[in-house]
């Protein structure tokens, strides 16, 4: 089982590091760096959705939170980009506790009442403040740069970016297999087992929850950054539905099916555009039909008929 | 002074009334299913929509009307029989994307079918508002309150007296046992789609005339239905009603009063607090495991 696991990851490494010298142009290279950025937040998000089972209909909000402390404070305070996006980490990670403490100690759908409206909350925010934000036309964000060196390629950010997704692979696969991970998987089984058992379930879930949207928002700075400009819908109640959509297209309580989530729905939205006029009827449907036939995602689907097989 | 909180009150409680509808909705769905329905936006903006199309291309009101309660009902009654009853079962977030895909092909199909515009209804009866202590009330407004008391009265007789109604009620509190006694739990969500789905669309025909209506209105109406929902207590009907008056009549004052750029974002101010301090809602039952 470690070792299957284990393998995939050096599958994800050969194809990131494959991609960029067969890739045609920078168009691709744009597309690779955007679907690894929403694979990196969707591998937070599932761990939240996919292994603690809670919902998070807010996730753009966060995402948000940090894109634009990247935006607002280096503009307008002169802070450095690093410190900004540590700041919006911090904030986002405070934001989150509050709002989970109490919400974790109810079950069932109270965790996406409470995001779905703290999301909604900041992005209307983010669009009224427009003195600081820019309001729905977005504003511009400051290259990033640490020691001097200066990320402006492409292909630099796509390293980073690389480095980043690999990383974020390796830990969640650790996580899973840790004892966190087991308490998380546990509370998802049963909650009142895993209480039996002894695992504290609302300080798990907090934890889990604080954890995903910290990820969300560094990762928003780091969009930010590399976009070179900030709008609203980036926190829009859409984007949230969008990064949900990945988790359980992909699979949920999967690492690689959050993969290939994030690299499926990053490219719909492109391949539809032909469709005009008829986008959204596409992606509705879409959707739907995936959910209907593969209730529990691409990946765990897939891989149980493959094992069935054998 | 007097005349402004009037003013308010009124507007407050006219928009409430469509989130009280809304809500109601989706507490008929939740009952039966356990499945929040977040295409219930989507039946508020049909009904509107589709009302004002049936009343250009030349049918009566009152025809036209009806025809835009019943076509989102059947649409309603297809999502369940083609996507909800197939995966009964499933993890919530499955079913939650599965009412958001409906939403989606839904609100794309009236945008490709009518256009981006928006659109507008004649009030049922006049515009000539009518002066109360120095405040205006509308008409409309008269229609969408009568409308609604009328909707809570006769869904308390289905729900109380009818044997129908009390199947439903009975699915809600334990879908097993009402198999066991031979309800036919298949059926009574297939009622309780269609019926959500009149309800809603209901809603957006009564407000048309109000707020005016376009392919996207659905979105923040149904969102903020299922803040009413959840204020209410969610699965509780009563609840659902008083927590959509009392949505409406708040975002009213805070528009007033305080900001109206952030008009939309005080319903959902409203259920984090409320998720704070009374995590079951106004009127929720105290919930325990089974295990």
């Amino acid at each position: 089982m470690q070792k299957r696991a284990y393998f995939g990851l050096y599958v994800v490494i050969a194809v990131l590091i494959v991609l960029p010298f067969v890739l045609p142009n920078s168009f691709y290279l744009d597309v690779a760096i955007r679907m690894a950025i929403n694979a990196v937040i969707v591998l937070g998000l599932n761990l939240l959705i996919g292994f603690a089972g809670q919902i998070s209909l807010g996730h753009a909000g966060f995402l948000g939170i940090g894109a634009y402390a990247s935006a607002v404070l280096p503009t307008h305070f002169g802070w450095h980009p690093l410190l900004a996006m540590i700041a919006g980490a911090v904030v986002t990670g405070v934001l989150a506790a509050l709002v989970a403490r109490p919400i974790f100690k109810l079950k069932g759908n109270y965790l996406a009442m409470a995001t779905l409206g703290l999301g909604i909350i900041l992005s209307i925010a983010v669009r009224n403040e427009a003195q600081w934000t820019g309001g729905p036309d977005g504003m511009p964000v400051p290259a990033f740069g640490l020691f001097g060196f200066e990320l402006s390629s492409d292909k630099q950010w796509y390293w980073v970016i690389a480095v980043l997704l690999s990383v974020s692979v390796w830990a969640s696969l650790n996580l899973i297999d840790s004892p966190f991970g087991r308490a998380l998987r546990a509370l998802h089984g049963s909650e009142v087992a895993s209480r039996v058992v002894g695992v504290d379930v609302v300080r798990y879930k907090v934890a889990i929850f604080v954890m995903s949207a910290v990820f969300a928002s560094l990762m928003g700075s780091i969009t930010a950054h590399y976009v070179g400009f900030v709008t609203p819908n980036l926190a829009d109640f859409f984007h949230s539905i969008e990064l949900v959509t990945m988790v359980v297209i992909g699979g949920m309580a999967s690492v690689y099916g959050s993969l290939i989530g994030a690299v499926l729905l990053t490219a719909l939205p492109q391949a539809l555009a032909t469709f005009e006029g008829w986008e959204t009827v596409a992606f509705g449907g879409i959707l739907m039909v995936c959910m209907i036939f593969l209730p529990k995602g691409l990946v765990p689907t897939l891989a149980s008929k493959l094992g069935k097989g054998e | 002074m007097l005349a402004q909180l009037l003013q308010f009150l009124f507007s407050g409680v006219t928009v409430g009334a469509t989130y009280a509808l809304a809500a109601l909705g989706f507490t008929l769905i939740y009952n039966a299913s356990n499945v929040i329905n977040f295409a219930q936006g989507e039946f508020i903006m049909l009904g509107g929509m589709l009302a004002v199309f049936f009343a250009q291309s030349g049918l009566p009101l009152p025809a036209a009307l009806l025809l835009a309660i019943l076509v989102p009902a059947v649409v309603g009654v297809v999502i369940e029989k083609l996507a909800i009853e197939p995966v009964k079962g499933a993890e919530t977030v499955t079913l939650i994307i599965i009412t958001i895909g409906a939403s989606l092909v839904i609100r794309g199909l009236v945008q490709v079918w009518l256009g981006k515009g928006t659109h507008s209804l004649p009030a049922f009866s006049g515009d000539t508002p009518i002066e109360i202590l120095g405040a205006t009330l509308l008409p409309q407004s008269l229609w969408v309150l009568g409308v609604t008391a009328i909707v809570v009265v006769v869904l308390w007789y289905f729900f109380n007296r009818t044997l129908t109604g009390k199947a439903m009620l009975a699915t809600s509190y334990n879908r097993v046992a009402a198999e066991l006694v031979g309800i036919n739990t298949n059926g009574v969500l297939f009622m309780s789609f269609a019926m959500s789905a009149g309800l809603g669309a209901l809603g957006g025909i009564l407000i048309t005339p109000i707020t005016l209506t376009s392919y996207d209105v659905g979105i923040m109406l149904g969102l903020k239905g299922f803040v009413a929902a959840v204020l209410g207590g969610l699965g509780n009907g009563l609840g659902a009603v008083v927590g959509g008056l009392l949505v409406g009549i708040l975002e009213a004052m805070g528009a007033g009063y305080l900001s109206s750029a952030y008009k939309d974002a005080i319903p959902f101010v409203l259920i984090l607090f409320i998720l704070f301090f009374m995590p079951r809602g106004l009127f929720g039952a105290k919930v325990t495991d089974r295990v």
